[in-house]
């Protein structure tokens, strides 16, 4: 048996330290993993909930977030690889083509 | 309080201390190792939840692939050490945000959930069951989720490849 609040700060705090990463960092690879861990977050609530009410719909979708995130990372990687290759540098501070 | 929450608290710390290592880490790669003693420990919490297909998938795709996929990368792409030089000059709002999203959180948490009305009883579910929900229920979503990965492959290989021949 274990209280549900426990779990959920622990996704909280996660999520947290994900949502910091991806503020403070510059580094872009650095930026997907704090995504990873905020998709982490996401995940150990889906099975926490799905556990509590023994319903399976949030395990399945767990798996579906885990299966997005490696796409998610595939894709990522590949960006950043490609950007790397034009300018020599994953700042993603200096990626600013877009910005106004 | 009872062994299994002993146990969930030690993988918590852990996973906690581990995550803000990995987001003040000086060295990427040390980094992306903080990274896989985080996503262990998230494993380990979704076996003391019960759920250990799950806990497997994890384990193998998040600490076998995806980790491996970040250190590629980072071999691929040259980066500086040091925080000064991985970090941007918004640290401090940085820290407010997530303190503040921390606070919201625990607070809403706390709010909905009281202390000991909320609680988990885990029942193992077996593969088995999990594989006829996904292959039965959610049909729909896992052949969109196929597609999905897919799209990624060739969205990959498209990106990265070197177009000289056109």
């Amino acid at each position: 048996m274990i209280r549900l609040p426990l779990v959920l700060f622990f996704s909280a705090v996660l999520f947290s330290a994900g949502v910091y990463g991806v503020l403070a960092r510059r580094n872009a690879v650095l930026v997907l993993m704090s995504i990873e861990l905020m998709l982490n977050a996401v995940t150990l609530n889906l099975i926490a909930f799905s556990q509590m009410l023994g319903d399976l719909a949030g395990q399945v979708f767990g798996l579906f977030v885990i299966a997005v995130a490696a796409a998610e990372v595939g894709i990522g990687l590949a960006i950043v690889i490609l950007i790397y290759r034009n300018r020599e540098t994953i700042n993603v501070d200096e990626v600013n083509l877009l910005k106004w | 309080m009872t062994g299994n929450e002993y146990a969930f608290v030690v993988l918590a710390v852990v996973g906690t201390v581990a995550a803000i290592r990995l987001v003040t880490a000086a060295n990427v790669v040390h980094a992306a190792l903080y990274l896989v003693i985080t996503l262990s420990m998230v494993a380990a919490a979704y076996l003391l939840l019960a759920a250990e297909f799950i806990a497997w998938v994890q384990i193998l795709i998040y600490v076998g692939a995806i980790v491996i996929l970040f250190l590629f990368g980072l071999m691929l792409t040259k980066a500086p050490i040091g925080r000064e030089v991985l970090d941007n000059q918004s640290r401090g709002v940085a820290v407010v945000v997530a303190v503040a999203i921390l606070a919201g959180l625990v607070f809403l948490i706390q709010d909905a959930y009281a202390w000991d009305a909320a609680k988990i009883d885990p029942v193992p579910t077996s593969a088995a069951a999990v594989g006829q929900s996904i292959f039965s229920t959610y049909v729909l979503p896992f052949e969109v989720v196929s597609f999905l990965l897919l799209a990624a492959l060739i969205g990959a290989i498209v990106l990265s490849r070197k177009d000289d021949q056109t």
